[in-house]
């Protein structure tokens, strides 16, 4: 444990404290509401200790624990997808191309080949896995089941494992970074922190969004893709989001203020474009969730919505700024 | 059988091969019989069906399980027959013998696990057929439940594991399974009813899957 800062073992605990006061609340609510119907809130805090505790787990095991976490959520992601969209028969074989390439994916970004990370699934994964297709000699629906299969690709491994790199990128370490709050430990291994706070911002973004649009909510962003989300909500999500980012950013990255500010900023806009972006897909595909692998939300792939887009963008803002 | 092997097999092989490299979307597993004697029927698409359905009934089942399977594909070689036998349990059954002989009915053996308080499990399709698509049943179940009026027949219909390893294929290829389980139909119905409710449930569980043809 001891490459993990003691700033984020404090928001671990902090995480978990919070999950029992969910806890402590929904129990007192059956208490003096007894016909309230509470199985699917249950089930949500139920996964979420989960989800947590297994987090946590990995991050505590060794750095790459997390690594492995986050390949395992690639992979049963992909999984739902090519599961739930129509794929060709005749693709069998090169569906098996695109489950194993998660492990090259996530081997680089672990041993931090930084090229081959950013171009194994946009360049060779391109090229390889229509150029199979081909090979099989079927015609019909080409078009569409090599954009599906790509488009998945895409989602669920190439995006997803930016989560991974975050843990392992080396990053500058001279003095002016990170003096603000971070200790020894959080400047040497900067990547938990960088993790932890892209997910506790992406997650409290869907708590504010919510606790701001039910009350206030009105006018629907996109009535015909998720009628839930309103203006409101969104915009009390970035709010929000950007507040406590200007607070935890400094405590728990190397960011100073105005990048954690931003960063909470886009992390909110481009989280909730990721899960209305995950909606649309849902819609095509007539589905409500895709599956049943986390009781209470749905499958993993409706979870890891507001990730999608956010773990490409907060990499690359890191990397810009303080890449080694 | 071998209940230890057949346990272990389940538990260490079975499972984590359903939970991580493939995984079950079950809806309604409640209505799933919680002790035998029953029979269980579903549709055909893959060698995994039985391994699916199995883990979903869970350890605890396992002892009372047996799947009714083909004698003359499982019963022909020496390592698929003791696996057959042995480890999946399974019930062997004819298919071209569908005579009584020497006093024998066909469809002893299956009465003989219903009595011994069994769960059968049945793919009346009788062949894996085609991946992803449903043949027609054949009535060796509407026997079954005339021998047996009192026992419930539940209906499941499974997707996906076609894709996963169809007829022919060896290479494995991850898909989810879907399994949706109905209401149990009701056994006193005469052969042609009871083929005819077997197959509008079979069909009103498939329509809650918004799937394509698999071509």
């Amino acid at each position: 444990m001891s490459h993990l800062a003691w700033e984020i073992r404090i928001t671990l605990l902090i995480i978990f404290a919070m999950l029992a006061v969910s806890n402590c609340m929904l129990f007192i609510k059956m208490r003096y509401y007894p016909g309230y119907d509470d199985s699917l809130i249950r089930h949500r805090i139920r996964t979420w200790w989960s989800l947590a505790g297994l987090f946590s787990l990995a991050l505590c095991v060794s750095p790459n624990g997390g690594v492995i976490f986050f390949g395992l959520i690639s992979f049963f992601a992909l999984k739902e997808f090519l599961s739930m969209s129509p794929t060709r028969r005749a693709d069998r074989r090169v569906l098996f191309y695109a489950y194993l390439s998660v492990i090259p994916q996530y081997y680089f970004a672990t041993n931090d080949h930084y090229q081959m990370f950013l171009v194994f699934i946009p360049v060779i994964m391109f090229a390889w896995l229509p150029t199979r297709m081909w090979m099989i000699g079927e015609g019909d629906g080409f078009q569409k089941a090599a954009g599906t299969l790509l488009w998945a690709l895409m989602i669920t491994v190439y995006s997803l494992s930016h989560t991974a790199y975050l843990l392992t990128t080396p990053l500058k370490q001279d003095g002016a970074i990170g003096a603000v709050g971070a200790m020894n430990t959080a400047v040497q291994a900067p990547g938990p922190g960088l993790l932890i706070f892209l997910i506790i911002m992406a997650e409290t973004n869907d708590i504010f969004q919510y606790a701001s649009g039910r009350p206030f909510g009105k006018k629907q962003v996109s009535p015909n893709i998720a009628p839930r989300k309103t203006y409101a909500g969104l915009i009390g999500g970035i709010t929000l989001t950007t507040c406590l980012a200007g607070f935890v950013g400094p405590l728990l990255t190397p960011m100073d203020l105005t990048h954690s500010v931003f960063a909470g900023c886009m992390i909110a806009a481009m989280g909730f474009a990721g899960e209305l972006c995950i909606s649309a897909l849902k819609r095509d595909l007539k589905i409500k969730n895709f599956g049943a692998t986390l009781p209470g939300h749905g499958g993993v792939l409706d979870r890891v919505g507001n990730l999608i887009f956010t773990a490409p963008l907060f990499f690359h803002f890191i990397h810009y700024f303080y890449h080694q | 059988m071998n209940q230890i092997l057949r346990i272990a097999f389940f538990a260490l092989i079975v499972r984590p091969l359903m939970m991580i490299v493939l995984g079950t979307n079950v809806r309604r597993s409640e209505l799933l019989p919680i002790s035998g004697p029953a029979i269980i029927v579903a549709n055909h698409n893959s060698h995994l069906d039985v391994f699916a359905l199995m883990n979903v009934l869970g350890l605890k089942r396992l002892p009372s399980v047996r799947p009714v399977a083909a004698a003359d594909y499982f019963m022909t070689r020496r390592v698929r027959r003791w696996f057959a036998t042995r480890i999946v349990g399974i019930i062997p059954i004819d298919r071209s013998k569908i005579r009584r002989e020497k006093g024998k009915h066909p469809l002893d053996p299956i009465s003989e696990v219903l009595k011994n308080d069994g769960i059968v499990l049945l793919f009346p399709e009788g062949t894996r057929g085609e991946p992803e698509k449903m043949d027609e049943f054949q009535s060796g179940v509407a026997h079954i439940a005339r021998r047996h009026p009192e026992i419930p027949i539940t209906p499941v219909f499974m997707h996906g594991l076609g894709k996963a390893l169809p007829k022919g294929e060896a290479l494995l290829v991850p898909f989810f399974c879907d399994m949706f389980v109905g209401k149990p139909l009701d056994s006193q119905l005469n052969k042609r009813e009871l083929m005819n409710q077997l197959s509008v449930s079979m069909d009103e569980l498939a329509a809650e899957l918004p799937i394509e043809a698999w071509n």
